[in-house]
């Protein structure tokens, strides 16, 4: 096992940097675009932020649920998930543009109460002890500190492992990760809350967390399959990759997209059978006009044809299929985190409205530059395998 | 006075470890042989491959009664709530279609997971009070610690004598399955 090398692939520095560029000027183009948007701007950096922060918020999660439950088919993963949590510190600095965006922008309704009149400022002056933008901003902070510490002793106990391979380790692993996933659960439910259900502070639903749990742990997972494929090419995880390695991960990417779709479904079911003045206006917003079509979009091409796909067991097992079905995953997220923000924008300016769709994406793609720089530069650091981990089936070989 | 030989099931061979049963696994499929089954105490991965792992018919049987299931609970409600029995409640469409997707969901379950256990059973000729390959001494032992490899003679390349070399070569104890 020794002789083999499990440095990280060289390919890594190249799209590393390729990565950063693409993410600065991305951002900068943001920034100006503020000039004819102004506000909007606020929300497509919401939808990048978010999506991003979701990434790592899966990847943490299907880390610790690999501890806990074990399995061969995380052990190939294990190394992308785990630099994937360390994006933390950076995501707590790329939080500061959604600071701006509650405190000198219009991105929450609520953070300037003065503004609003009538039955709304009755309800959110009644809203006020949870939705103030000191407690918010205290939340926020929480979050941070229970993910970056979370993530730093898992990685800290994992590198000692890699390091010394002691067997305790993976005992203190697991010890952590059972609180860690009632940690990350409620982290989750609650920065859902303040961050994308705040968007409208009249409006509510209980199954929220969950929604976003549910695609959390899809963005993580077809976003780590497609990286896994794509740095397979390479030694030395050309040789540790099987078929029966994607064939795992495949059926764990149809089960998200159950998921997923279950708990959308469930949210919507109740709302619209419940048909209440305060619950409906959500979706509404969303399937009346245009975003009408997106959502049939989710419908069709986040839940229905990603589903039909990855029932064949040969699309699973076959690398070159299963990346086209991880990829077409990763931008339906992209559109379903679009989804969830960008009607909350009701300004009645039309240039702001239409742009700001190009600039959610432009967002995406910059934030997302950005992460992906910090993470690879994270998976250089340490072997790409792990090397040990008791879950090698084939640990003698 | 020579006895002509009984017909038979086919040949057993019989070996005491997964590495030498891949081993003459992927040796009989490269010389030629089809009609082979491997009897192991554990699933192996790489065995099923090595004797020729053949797709059968059970995905898609599961996959036509799923989709029975589905658009059978679909038209159910839909005939009962909008054609038979129309009931106004709340003031809801009599086609209120998010309503129907609960009940549709578990009709699809019920009839995939019906026609996989029966669709099962008919492929595989199930239930069955024996098989020939009971017949080899040693057999129970495959549900212990040892590992079996049988070429059946329906397979056109099967030579009674040809074979049985042919497998005693890759180190296994050979037997003669009896058909009855």
């Amino acid at each position: 096992m020794s002789e083999i090398s499990y440095a990280a692939p060289a390919e890594i520095d190249h799209y590393r940097q390729r990565a950063l560029v693409i993410g600065v000027v991305a951002l900068v183009l943001c920034a100006a675009s503020a000039a004819i948007i102004k506000d909007r701007i606020f929300f497509s950096y919401l939808v990048g932020f978010v999506f991003w922060t979701g990434v790592a918020l899966g990847s943490l999660a299907i880390a610790m649920l690999h501890q806990l439950s074990g399995g061969n088919w995380g052990v190939v993963i294990r190394r992308l998930l785990e630099s994937a949590t360390k994006t933390f510190p950076l995501l707590a600095i790329l939080f500061l543009p959604v600071v701006a965006g509650l405190l000198f922008g219009d991105l929450y309704e609520w953070a300037h109460i003065e503004k609003v009149t009538g039955k709304e400022r009755e309800i959110l002056e009644h809203k006020k002890f949870y939705l103030n933008t000191l407690f918010f901003l205290g939340r926020a902070a929480f979050y941070f500190i229970v993910w970056i510490s979370l993530t730093y002793l898992f990685n800290k106990w994992s590198r000692e492992q890699d390091e010394t391979g002691d067997r305790r380790l993976q005992r203190k692993l697991q010890i952590l990760s059972g609180p860690g996933i009632v940690l990350y659960g409620l982290t989750v439910t609650f920065s859902s809350i303040d961050w994308v259900m705040s968007l409208d502070p009249e409006w509510f639903s209980t199954i929220f967390g969950v929604l976003f749990m549910g695609g959390q742990g899809l963005s993580a997972l077809a976003l780590i399959i497609a990286l896994l494929v794509l740095l397979s090419k390479h030694e030395p995880l050309a040789s540790k990759v099987k078929p029966a390695h994607l064939h795992d991960l495949g059926k764990l990417m149809l089960a998200f997209v159950m998921l997923w779709a279950y708990f959308n479904f469930s949210q919507f079911l109740i709302i619209w059978a419940g048909n209440l003045p305060e619950e409906i206006p959500w979706y509404i917003r969303r399937l009346q006009g245009s975003w009408k079509w997106v959502g049939l979009m989710l419908v069709v091409f986040h839940f229905a044809l990603p589903f039909f796909l990855l029932l064949s067991r040969d699309l699973k097992r076959n690398a070159r299929r299963l990346i086209t079905v991880a990829l077409l995953v990763v931008f339906m997220r992209f559109i379903d985190v679009i989804w969830l923000i960008a009607p909350e924008f009701q300004e009645k300016d039309f240039t702001a409205r239409k742009l700001g769709i190009v600039m959610d994406f432009v967002a995406l793609i910059g934030v997302g530059g950005i992460w992906m720089w910090f993470f690879l530069s994270r998976l250089k650091e340490r072997p790409i395998l792990p090397l040990h981990d008791p879950n090698w089936e084939d640990a003698e070989s | 006075m020579k006895e002509e030989p009984s017909p038979i099931y086919g040949l057993m061979a019989e070996f005491d470890n997964p590495t030498e049963i891949v081993a003459a696994a992927h040796r009989a499929y490269e010389e030629g042989y089809r009609n082979m089954d491997a009897f192991t105490p554990f699933p192996i991965e790489e065995l099923s491959e090595a004797i020729g792992f053949h797709h059968n018919r059970l995905p898609l049987i599961v996959l036509i009664g799923g989709i029975v299931g589905c658009l059978g609970g679909y038209l159910l409600q839909y005939w009962v709530a909008v054609i038979e029995y129309p009931l106004n409640i709340g003031g809801r469409p009599f086609h209120s279609w998010p309503a129907f997707i609960p009940i549709t969901f578990e009709t699809t379950v019920l009839v995939a997971a019906l026609s996989a256990v029966f669709g099962m059973l008919a492929l595989n000729g199930l239930p069955r009070p024996h098989h020939p390959v009971f017949n080899v001494p040693n057999f129970k032992l495959a549900s212990r610690d040892h590992f079996f490899l049988c070429i059946e003679s329906k397979d056109p390349k099967f030579d009674r004598k040809q074979t049985r070399q042919f497998l005693e070569g890759l180190g296994g104890k050979v037997s003669d399955v009896e058909l009855s």
